[in-house]
């Protein structure tokens, strides 16, 4: 025992400067140089101002923009300094009570639409922050804004159009719409 | 659905292969003392680190005294990364001013992190400096990873060995695994990571101009921030208005690419890798889930290289594979359908169960990461397991409830595995009246005590948990779902702390007094409750001479054997939790798809 604890203690010691200091900044460092935008988040800047992050959600529900999905964070939708889900389980009544409300206010919001309402804007997602929406959420509310913006239905549908990003190499995950960069291609349109 | 979920699976499979089989070589020849011969200015250099850190290189370490280094070497991990925790407001890098972690949760998540398990009563981006999530996360990353690597290593020199005293020097097996193996792999993943979006900086959190103003509501406060209540004794809310988004940043790509890596699963930030920025694209995701299997799977290959026949290490991987794959196809199944009580209220019944998932991994992408993440005791979630429907939940719980050893942690997967197929052998022995042996070593009485103990110790704090947390009113208190669905949670708590996964159904609030100690000591004695067992069986086997190959031999390698160490698997997992299944998942599907 009494010569173990030596070398207990320096390797210890030795394995936290290396991989608990000089290993994150080493990385850092690197990727400040090689990929300085990533590194700090993708932001998205208007003028000087931030207003935004290309990989974070933000909260839209007026009539003018394209919604978001619902968001769990507390104690506001998309919280990005709290993220997380509902954990809410399939069988809970307070996630049945929930979609039933967000059902409720879209059909209210799109009363012409015959189509079932896409289950992504009921339902909310892992990280309260999901900067997306499916394809079919997004059509879904064209007519809605084309109407709220007195624009041409066609025109805010070729923008949606544009704006799907198709499954990574073909095949990597689902094909979505990012709804920030949506909407300011949406506020982009009018000037 | 877009693409088929076979293509997902196939070429996930085929490249986790094709990356491993190499890294696999690289593994034996860095343990078997190949690498240092080959570069002898290497070997010259090692000999210089062994003398600075205090450790004479020949050494070679009985079992007793190689566990005790290994319980040392953690239980100095346990101090400072509670430490740390306690005194972050004191150090630097910490621009969000957070104060100290209370003493139980900083209990539990030194326990959480130093065991691999990487169970996470906090929120990370609400709770941990900079400092802390590096120098105390990070480091344990690393070395709890490393605890596997040699761990296992030990086990199988306890094969090859003939008549030996020793099973290794666990510093030089420890430094091999972090400086040679978990170091450089972390370094190029985390890179790759950020080119992918993951953030890594250590800026103030980001304040973000909206470009629709909320209004949402929140506990009134008084000047002192405590929330102000009316006389009956509610909370008052009231209406706030803000067009300011404030984003958490930090050094997460170094962290992320070893949580991985080193399959701990402790996000940075407490969506885990749900979060955009620790997996932004499909891509990532994609990666990520190479990096769960990636060591799991070369040590298989390492071990078959190291005892000297490929088909071995083969054996282990098909058995892991073909287990693998049929919880996947459960899980995908069960996601791609949707949730009745929803679409009765009018939503699309076509699109799957998307609540706890995100658009950009949809369905497919987010049911094999739950499976990888579980079959891996890695506990990282790109979606949140509470959520799934019953039968997608009982698979993530039914991998953990197996050992871990479908792929499992990096060293303990196959180490768990390894005491699995002796008990195959032993099995088999009993039934054909022969003396078990396993690559040419007898197995004797105090091996199979061993291998029970390793086998039986992690149900006994599973199930013993969780009947202490359903019959007491602090542990009923923090089910955040009613009926069946809360026993699911706190049976899914147990589970995962008790096989060091760190996953977990997360609307239990589990950061309490009660749930930290009871949770942290399932995880301590789930880690070294079968680590200890695995290195006395290692040390006994080393010393043991090894038996020829004769006729009357059982093969253990080849489809037969993958069958036997599968049912043997398969028999132990469901006869210690069916029954705690049945109240859980199983009768929350048949409720749910009763009408």
């Amino acid at each position: 025992m009494k010569n173990l604890i030596r070398p207990a203690i320096t390797l210890f010691i030795l394995i936290s400067l290396v991989t608990g200091l000089l290993y994150p900044l080493a990385v850092t460092g690197i990727a400040q140089i090689a990929f300085p935008e990533h590194a700090a988040g993708s932001v998205i800047k208007r003028g000087e101002e931030v207003i935004g992050s290309s990989l974070i959600g933000q909260n839209f529900s007026g009539p003018t923009y394209f919604w978001s999905r619902p968001s769990a964070t507390a104690p506001m939708p998309y919280n990005a300094a709290n993220s997380g889900g509902s954990n809410l389980g399939p069988t809970n009544p307070v996630l049945i009570e929930a979609v039933k409300e967000r059902a409720k206010n879209i059909l209210a919001s799109h009363p012409d639409k015959v189509e079932k309402i896409p289950t992504d804007l009921v339902t909310t997602s892992a990280s309260g922050l999901d900067p997306h929406i499916s394809p079919a959420a997004a059509y879904y509310q064209v007519e809605r804004v084309a109407t709220a913006r007195n624009t041409d239905a066609a025109i805010v549908k070729s923008l949606v159009d544009r704006s799907i990003e198709t499954p990574q190499w073909g095949l990597l995950g689902d094909s979505r719409v990012n709804v920030l960069r949506l909407n300011l291609a949406l506020d982009a349109l009018e000037k | 659905m877009n693409t088929s979920p076979w293509i997902q699976i196939g070429l996930f499979l085929i490249v986790l292969f094709v990356v491993a089989w190499p890294l696999g070589r690289y593994l034996a020849n860095v343990f078997d003392g190949q690498l240092t011969r080959r570069f002898i200015w290497l070997d010259k250099f090692e000999h210089r680190f062994c003398r600075f850190i205090g450790t004479n290189p020949e050494e070679d370490m009985p079992w007793q005294r190689y566990a005790t280094a290994i319980v040392l070497f953690n239980v100095i991990g346990v101090a400072v990364v509670y430490g740390l925790q306690r005194f972050q407001s004191e150090l630097p890098l910490n621009p969000q001013a957070f104060g100290a972690v209370s003493s139980d949760s900083a209990f539990n998540t030194a326990i959480s992190f130093v065991t691999n398990t990487n169970w996470q009563g906090y929120g990370g981006e609400s709770t941990m400096s900079y400092l802390t999530q590096m120098l105390a996360l990070t480091v344990q990353n690393f070395a709890s990873g490393a605890t596997g690597i040699a761990v296992v290593i030990a086990l199988i020199r306890g094969f090859t060995r003939r008549n030996a005293a020793g099973i290794g020097n666990a510093w030089l097996d420890l430094s091999h695994s972090i400086f040679y193996v978990l170091l450089p792999l972390s370094f190029i993943f985390s890179l790759i990571l950020v080119n992918q979006g993951v953030i890594q900086n250590f800026n103030a959190y980001q304040e973000v101009k909206l470009i629709e103003p909320l209004e949402y509501a929140a506990p009134k406060q008084d000047l002192n921030g405590q929330p102000l209540q009316d006389d009956l004794g509610n909370v008052i809310m009231e209406a706030i208005k803000t067009d300011k988004q404030s984003i958490a940043m930090g050094p997460v790509a170094s962290q992320e690419a070893i949580k991985l890596i080193g399959t701990n699963g402790g996000g940075f930030f407490n969506a885990n890798s749900a979060h955009p920025f620790e997996n932004p694209t499909p891509l990532t995701n994609f990666l990520e889930m190479i990096s769960i299997f990636l060591i799991p799977t070369a040590l298989c290959f390492a071990f078959g290289q190291m005892v000297g026949d490929q088909r071995q290490g083969w054996t282990i991987l098909a058995a892991m594979t073909v287990l693998f794959i049929t919880m996947a196809a459960v899980a995908l199944w069960s996601e791609s359908h949707s949730n009745p009580l929803i679409t009765q209220l009018g939503a699309d019944g076509s699109m799957g169960n998307l609540e706890g998932k995100e658009i950009r991994f949809g369905i497919i992408s987010s049911a094999l990461f739950a499976t990888v993440t579980t079959a891996a005791s890695c506990g990282a979630v790109n979606a949140m397991h509470d959520s799934f429907l019953p039968l997608g939940g009982l698979i993530p719980m039914g991998l953990m409830m197996l050992g871990e050893v479908v792929f499992g942690g990096v060293g303990a997967g196959l180490y768990g595995m390894l005491i699995f197929a002796i008990l195959a052998v032993f099995l088999s022995g009993l039934m054909i009246g022969r003396t078990p042996e396993y690559l040419g070593k007898k197995i004797g009485v105090f091996e199979m005590k061993m291998v029970s103990i390793a086998i039986l110790i992690v149900p006994l704090l599973v199930l013993g948990g969780a009947a202490i947390a359903v019959v007491t009113e602090v542990g009923k208190a923090s089910m955040a779902n009613p009926g069946a669905h809360g026993f699911s949670e706190v049976l899914y708590a147990f589970t995962s702390a008790g096989n060091n996964n760190g996953s977990a159904f997360a609307g239990l609030s589990a950061n309490t007094p009660f749930y930290n100690i009871l949770l942290a000591i399932a995880m301590w004695f789930g880690r070294f409750g079968v680590i200890i067992p695995v290195l006395a069986i290692a040390g006994r086997l080393a010393a043991k001479p090894k038996l020829a190959v004769t006729s009357g031999t059982l093969p253990t390698h080849g489809p037969l054997f993958v069958v036997l160490l599968i049912s043997t698997i398969i028999i132990i997992g469901a006869l210690n939790y069916v029954p705690a299944l049945a109240l859980g998942p199983i009768i929350e599907h048949l409720q749910l798809f009763s009408h």
